[in-house]
């Protein structure tokens, strides 16, 4: 079952800088937006942070594919590594969804539940 | 030679010279071995002393509960044995069983490899979970633990008066054993199988290890970091649990079941392998539907990730996410229904015998089925309101681990036997062990379904009088099922020095592992198997000398292993 | 199982042991994602729940620290990535060269940790008894890190944070606890990197890395890649809320 190895691919540092200078670029950019109430633009309350994780994932990803070589490794490990990426999701979001479905959790509205109001469940 | 046994007229059976048990000897070439097959040894040895410990509690509990005003023990007591019979059991005996016994020894045999990918990291999970055992040991002699197996927090992490921080760093060092077990078996099935074992000629003992070791891996750092978080909380004080600081008892239990309720898959899906393994073969008959129940254990591994809110159904979470869980939890019972109907057809018109490794998967088979229809109606919203921490949940999960996860233990621990030791048990004994088992099993645990669901809640060390008689039917049955664990560690351990030689394949069944010697040489096998088989492909197996016709297998005459 | 030259006994051959090797490396990762992400939940439900006390604390963050160990994190993979590339290319004098400067990138991070860590148990901000958020606000001559003229601010800043969350002093815990444990397990795992950093560097000096056998390098390099990513999600998590204010 042997595929191409990564080290057949090897990768030139040329790539190497230029991904190096675009994450510095992006860090750059990710601290500018933090400077920024990105919601005064757009009508989305969580707009800054989620612009924030945007650019950190880009970081990410190009870590992943220049640094690590996944971009020349076997299918194999790039579904080892999607397989990782979506379990956390399940984690974070399944959680999230009874966090965020309840109709008041201690005082803080979820922005599903915003609307709903005391009277319609007056048992809950 | 597995037919000259059977004739009777056979020369005597003989041990190989050179073996995995007698290659070294000495305390260092069995404690630094790498030899995969001695390290399931070492974890056999391990994990039955923690099954003993487990069983003690366990002991304690039910000769407790024989009177309504309990006797015996104090409240505080009685919370320190059902929490310490519960994360022994779980973490240290039901978690590592098959897979560090059963799936060590024979994985690598299986798929036609010398060893496992990381023979040195396979040593270093046995050390890791001694280390980890010795933590939660050294926490039920200097305090005990009372929070239940479950540890909720704030009473784990600010209320507790016991030995919570040393049997939480326990568990977690313990996990560690878990990942690198998982890891190990995932490289290797994935790397290490000989030429022409494809996928779909894995056996099923190995699929349903792949399976488990994906749970293994994607859960149990979970726990570890959520167990950190309250040991944390425990000795510094940190607030994420703690409602008094704006913390959040209910993240703890979402992280906690995150991969508590995966870990129940980690302890039933090696049984459900060690079951597909075990009905061929004294059926004398493929499997039924040999990829569906491939299929079914990925299935359980992915869809068991996504119901663990089903333990919480009454903390207050939403009602909407519990609609969602409850779906999900009926969803997941699918892949379990189709292995047991794919195991039914299998026997269809097969030629059974029995055996006492299928004496066990009948006893599966049924408790099994009991044990998870039990779980669908804990699934059901309006039921769980009812019977949630109620002895119904307990008696549900008992017929899951007992009936079904430990009677795949042993079923696969009796029918692997002379592979690993050469040689055989003593099959009557055996026969009537399995019998007295599965009768004090039911005795125990059956009454708690109706304790359960005529209202008596679980862990508590008083009952209302008029639950007595069902107590006592329990303890009862408790005292039968101890005999039914203590016999077969009788005579296996005996059997194992002076049972009757074995031979190669003494059942006979299909399946690499077959073609070494019992026991294996070091390298099992000397030359590396070239694979042109179907798995469980009795027909096309002459060499096993079953007079097996050439068409769909019904047999005239059933040929025993051993009679 | 004994060994051939590079060659354990339980493999075939050495592709076999290289995909092995890599494959085991991979999974082990996915566990760490899994390992991180159980914190990051706890994080994220509490930054939702207490959000005031959250803005805070990210607040008394040293932004321009926090953004030089980001910079400085992405140099070591930079420098890690360009010794996995002297080891597949057969430079053999550079491999120690390269795999120094990550160190030392590395031990620069630690410094940086530790003049922040320093700073926040000098400020009470360590959760516990002694936590005290307003502790800075109220003894300036304390706090090097507050310069007079910005006081009035951060008086109302806080003044502000008290009346949305009359409980901010206890909130505030809850970030701070977010904040070292998050950074705490970090840091432990860059702990371990140098330490498996300073055996690559010991073996590289001794020319053990060839273009035919560079594993070692390449399993520690996909490590410290991944440790940088988490890094990389830590710093806006933890450095950038409500900066804009």
């Amino acid at each position: 079952m042997s595929e191409h190895e990564h080290s057949e691919h090897i990768v030139s540092p040329g790539t190497y800088v230029a991904i190096i200078l675009s994450l510095l670029a992006l860090t750059g950019l990710t601290v500018a937006a933090a400077y920024v109430n990105l919601s005064d633009y757009v009508p989305f309350k969580q707009a800054n942070i989620f612009v924030a994780l945007l650019i950190a994932t880009v970081k990410a990803t190009l870590v992943v594919l220049f640094f690590m070589h996944v971009k020349y490794s076997p299918k194999r490990t790039k579904l080892v590594i999607m397989a990782g990426i979506f379990w956390l999701l399940i984690l974070l979001f399944m959680t999230l969804s009874d966090y965020a479905s309840r109709i008041d959790y201690r005082g803080v509205r979820f922005p599903m539940s915003q609307h709903v109001t005391r009277e319609a469940f007056p048992r809950s | 030679m597995s037919t000259a046994s059977r004739t009777g007229t056979a020369p005597a059976l003989k041990l190989p010279e050179k073996h995995y048990l007698n290659s070294e000897y000495g305390l260092r070439s069995w404690l630094l071995t790498t030899d995969h097959k001695r390290i399931a040894l070492l974890y056999l040895a391990s994990v039955t002393f923690f099954f003993f410990i487990g069983g003690f509690f366990a002991m304690m509990i039910r000769l407790h509960l024989l009177t309504p005003s309990g006797y015996l023990l104090s409240a505080d007591t009685y919370n320190r044995m059902f929490t310490m019979h519960g994360v022994t059991m779980v973490f240290f005996f039901l978690i590592p069983s098959i897979p560090t016994i059963l799936g060590n020894f024979l994985i690598p045999l299986m798929v036609g490899a010398k060893d496992l990918a990381f023979p040195k990291i396979n040593l270093l999970s046995w050390y890791i979970y001694i280390v980890g055992g010795a933590f939660t040991l050294y926490s039920m002699v200097t305090g005990g633990l009372d929070t239940g197996w479950t540890f909720y927090t704030p009473l784990s992490t600010v209320y507790s008066n016991s030995a919570v921080a040393p049997a939480v760093l326990g568990v977690f060092i313990t996990g560690f054993s878990s990942i690198l077990t998982g890891l190990n078996f995932l490289v290797t099935i994935h790397t290490m199988r000989a030429p022409g074992m494809t996928w779909f000629r894995l056996p099923l003992f190995v699929w349903a290890h792949y399976a488990t070791s994906v749970v293994m891996i994607l859960g149990t750092p979970v726990i570890a970091i959520t167990l950190g978080l309250a040991a944390m909380e425990r000795v510094f004080g940190l607030g994420f649990f703690n409602p008094a600081m704006g913390g959040d008892p209910i993240l703890f239990q979402h992280l906690f079941w995150f991969y508590s309720h995966p870990a129940v898959y980690i302890m039933i899906l090696p049984a459900m392998g060690v079951i597909s393994e075990l009905i061929p073969t004294f059926a004398r008959k493929k499997l039924f539907g040999y990829h569906f129940v491939a299929g079914s254990s990925i299935a359980i591994a992915v869809i068991g990730f996504v119901v663990w809110a089903h333990h919480m159904f009454l903390t207050g979470q939403s009602t909407y996410a519990a609609i969602a869980f409850s779906f999900l939890t009926f969803l997941v019972a699918i892949p379990s229904a189709i292995k047991t109907f794919n195991w039914t057809a299998t026997l269809f018109g097969g030629s059974i015998s029995f055996d006492t490794p299928m004496l066990y998967a009948f006893g599966f088979l049924g408790l099994f089925l009991v044990g998870g229809l039990t779980g669908l109606f804990l699934g059901c919203l309006g039921i769980d309101m009812h019977v949630h921490d109620t002895y119904f949940v307990v008696a549900h999960f008992h017929y899951i681990m007992v009936g079904g996860a430990v009677m795949g233990y042993l079923g696969g621990l009796h029918f692997w036997w002379p592979k690993m030791t050469g040689r055989m048990y003593p099959e009557w004994l055996a026969r009537i062990a399995a019998f007295i088992l599965f009768v004090g099993f039911n005795l125990t645990f059956f009454p708690q379904f109706v304790l359960g669901y005529l209202g008596m809640p679980r862990r508590y060390h008083a009952y209302p009088p008029e639950f007595q008689v069902y107590n006592v039917m329990s303890t009862a049955g408790a005292s039968i099922l101890a005999v039914g664990y203590l016999l077969p560690m009788a005579y296996l351990t005996w059997a194992a020095f002076y049972g009757k030689i074995a031979g190669e394949n003494p059942w006979p069944a299909t399946g690499l592992e077959w073609k070494t010697p019992s026991p294996p040489p070091t390298e099992n096998f000397e030359v590396t198997p070239v694979v042109t088989w179907e798995p469980y492909d009795f027909h096309n197996r002459p060499d096993l000398g079953l007079d097996v016709p050439s068409h769909t297998g019904v047999m005239p005459v059933p040929a025993h292993g051993h009679d | 199982m004994h060994r051939t030259g590079a060659l354990y006994g339980q493999f075939e051959t050495l592709e076999q042991q290289k995909e092995t090797a890599s494959l085991g490396m991979w999974i082990f990762l996915v566990t760490e994602v899994m390992f991180f992400g159980g914190i990051m939940l706890a994080y994220t439900i509490n930054r939702h729940t207490s959000f005031h006390a959250f803005a805070m604390g990210s607040n008394t963050l040293s932004l321009p620290l926090g953004g030089f160990n980001t910079v400085v994190l992405l140099a070591s993979s930079f420098t890690m990535a360009m010794a996995v590339w002297s080891s597949q290319t057969g430079k053999k004098r550079l491999i120690p060269i390269f795999l120094t400067l990550t160190i030392l990138l590395g031990f620069v991070f630690f410094g940086v940790k530790y003049v922040e860590y320093a700073q926040k148990f000098h400020n009470h901000l360590i959760p516990g008894k002694n936590f005290d958020i307003r502790y800075c606000v109220n003894n300036p001559s304390k706090c090097e890190d507050i310069q007079p003229d910005d006081l009035a601010k951060e008086r109302a800043e806080i003044a502000e944070a008290f009346e949305a969350d009359p409980d901010l002093n206890a909130h505030a815990q809850l970030y701070y606890s977010a904040y070292f444990g998050m950074t705490g397990l970090h840091a432990l795992h860059m702990v371990i990197g140098a330490g498996l950093l300073f055996w690559l560097l010991r073996n590289s000096m001794r020319g053990m890395y060839t273009p035919e056998w560079n594993t070692p390098v390449d399993l520690v390099g996909l490590y410290w890649h991944f440790v940088d990513i988490v890094w990389i999600y830590l710093f806006p998590l933890l450095y950038l809320i409500d900066r804009h204010k």
